[in-house]
């Protein structure tokens, strides 16, 4: 197992050079490069610029600032704002459990739904269910998540009046769990209609594609009854491409949660990553950019060691 | 059974295309948007950027010269959806082109080359999918001013990274073929082998790849047109139709309904065609094994 762990982190350290690689081509891609906020200041004159300009250390030759640029990020050391001068990794942290919280519930909510459809259709395949399940899931998949939540906001916020519009709290009830819940509601239904669609499809083939192996037909062979197939037998081994896709599904959720948060008003990091965009604070959106990015490699290292914890073909073989 | 034995490959893709209704109906509902979005300058009745305050806000049906109605400005909704039809069709097709070419020769080079270049080549894949693509598309849109051009290929550079696996797949298992060997013998060259002999082999899964790709592409357009970094008023797109609709939205729902059920049509057309063209011309692709 250790092996395996091991070779599995020694994969993912090219992915994270590669990472930093574009994070930082496209630092200097932004306009007036990293210094935009000091050219665009009419009271910085050139002199002050070059002398920034030589403690930044934008001097030195490319290869030295990337090295510079790449140890820092390893010790925590991500930059400061343009406005407020804060650590750009401590504005970023401030956001994350926000965003966690709407991520963790749509995708809670999204794995118990669309295992259960996927499911069920691949066991009753080609009845009226699973013809309307997968016929469900690409509508689902077709619908533009704000235009989804704007709807949701009229009917429940606007018209019933059951549900608030948008926000984590009501004012003065901040920390209150069950005005959380309330806020969450919403949010959580429209990032997991996406999520559901997707986990409802994969669970469906992987089901399909275990129902079809040779083992099953002999647990049945043995007198199994489908309760114990499905559960002993089919169910660990439809689990492997499942734990895949958690890993695979991060950049979605993070993007979707940027769509959602936007519509809601939510203060999670994709709200940030919008506001950042419109005040053009360079340093926090490439922060930001790094952080989803380092944040879906980790992910997909954990999803690969759980599928090497349930399948030892995995950890044993190639 | 011998009939579809005697049926020609093309005889049964169509078979199989048609045994699909859903595809049908998909493949329909493109064509139709797209001769809407062809003929839109004729087929509309009013120019879409025309203002009029003294006729704003009109309700659907209310008036039959401006049959769905009128925006907060008294531009006619009807011309406007398919004017706006017209740009977010134009960026999903460039962007999907984009999208396929790149993703195609990157595919193909890796897999036909294999061994270093095709380690390093599929690395870039690798690192590019860490990134959420609209975080990644949000960042270069905002650097650079926003036109037609520059939204289709920024969404076309974000999102080839599946259509180049997929490619190199289809290379990985096409190269060891005898007409490549064949090929190889007569003395062609890497480049002809890649372009005349692999290409064309692999064009299935790119056209099934293709579709879908656009349908994601119209998509990402009004994502990103919502959150105003997309297609610039006062040209119109159903993504910006959907923002402006925003802030009338409890009183005047039609503004957004209408838009966003455009592009929900327009999506689910290109979904369940691209999954149509999917089960008829690779039954190995299919969703259900």
């Amino acid at each position: 197992m250790i092996p395996y762990i091991l070779r599995r982190i020694a994969q993912a350290i090219p992915l994270l050079v590669g990472v930093s690689l574009i994070g930082f081509g496209l630092m200097h891609l932004a306009p007036g490069g990293p210094l935009a906020v000091y050219t665009l200041n009419p009271t910085i004159t050139a002199q002050d610029i070059e002398r920034i300009r030589i403690i930044f250390g934008l001097d030195q030759p490319i290869h030295v600032q990337y090295l510079k640029w790449a140890s820092g990020m390893f010790s925590g050391n991500w930059g400061y704002t343009f406005f407020g001068g804060r650590p750009v990794l401590d504005v970023i942290l401030e956001r994350l459990p926000a965003t966690l919280i709407l991520m963790g519930s749509a995708l809670s909510l999204a794995i118990v739904l669309g295992l259960s459809v996927g499911t069920l259709g691949a066991v009753r395949r080609y009845s009226v269910f699973d013809a309307l399940a997968t016929t469900g899931a690409v509508f689902a998949l077709s619908f533009p998540t704000f235009w989804f939540g704007l709807m949701a906001i009229y009917v429940f916020a606007v018209q019933l009046r059951w549900l608030p519009s948008g926000g984590m709290f009501e004012l003065g009830n901040e920390g209150d769990p069950l005005d959380l819940l309330r806020h969450l509601i919403l949010p959580t239904m429209v990032l997991a209609l996406v999520l559901t669609a997707q986990w409802s499809r994969y669970a469906r083939s992987a089901f399909l594609e275990v129902l079809g192996q040779d083992f099953l037909r002999t647990a049945r062979a043995k007198g199994l009854t489908q309760q114990q197939r499905l559960w002993r037998h089919a169910f660990p081994n439809a689990a492997k491409p499942l734990i895949a896709l958690l890993g695979i599904e991060l950049p979605l959720l993070f993007s979707g949660a940027l769509v959602t948060e936007t519509i809601f008003a939510w203060p999670g990091m994709g709200r940030l990553f919008v506001d950042a965009l419109t005040m053009k604070e360079y340093p926090i959106l490439m922060g930001m950019i790094m952080f989803t990015a380092i944040f879906v490699i980790v992910g997909n290292l954990l999803a690969d060691i759980a599928i090497a914890l349930i399948d030892p073909r995995v950890r044993m073989g190639a | 059974m011998t009939a579809a034995l005697e049926a020609s490959p093309a005889q049964r893709v169509m078979a199989r295309f048609a045994r699909h209704r859903l595809a049908l109906w998909g493949g329909l509902a493109v064509m139709l948007l797209c001769a809407a979005a062809l003929f839109a300058p004729i087929v509309a009745p009013h120019d879409p950027v025309a203002l009029d305050t003294s006729r704003r806000f009109l309700a659907p049906f209310q008036d039959w010269r401006f049959v769905l109605g009128t925006d907060e400005l008294g531009r006619d909704t009807l011309s406007r959806l398919l004017h706006g039809g017209r740009i977010s069709l134009t960026v999903g097709l460039v962007a999907m082109a984009t999208t396929i070419l790149t993703g195609a020769v990157i595919g193909i080079l890796a897999g036909y080359l294999g061994g270093i270049a095709d380690t390093l080549l599929m690395r870039f894949v690798d690192t590019m999918l860490c990134f959420p693509q609209v975080f990644l598309l949000l960042v270069v849109a905002a650097f650079i001013p926003p036109t037609l051009l520059s939204i289709s290929l920024i969404i076309g550079l974000t999102s080839w990274m599946e259509v180049a696996r997929i490619v190199r797949a289809e290379i990985l298992h096409l190269k060891e073929q005898d007409f490549v060997t064949a090929a190889r013998a007569l003395g062609a060259s890497p480049f002809r082998i890649m372009a005349v002999e692999l290409a064309p082999n692999a064009l299935a899964p790119i056209l099934v790849a293709a579709t879908l790709k656009v349908a994601s592409a119209v998509l990402i357009e009004s994502y990103i047109s919502y959150l105003g970094y997309g297609v610039q008023p006062p040209l119109a797109s159903w993504g910006n139709m959907l923002t402006n609709a925003q802030g009338y939205f409890d009183t005047l729902p039609w503004l957004a309904i209408l838009p966003g059920a455009m592009i929900t049509i327009t999506v689910l057309g290109f979904n369940f065609l691209g999954d149509g063209l999917r089960d008829a011309l690779d039954p190995r692709l299919r969703m259900d094994p």
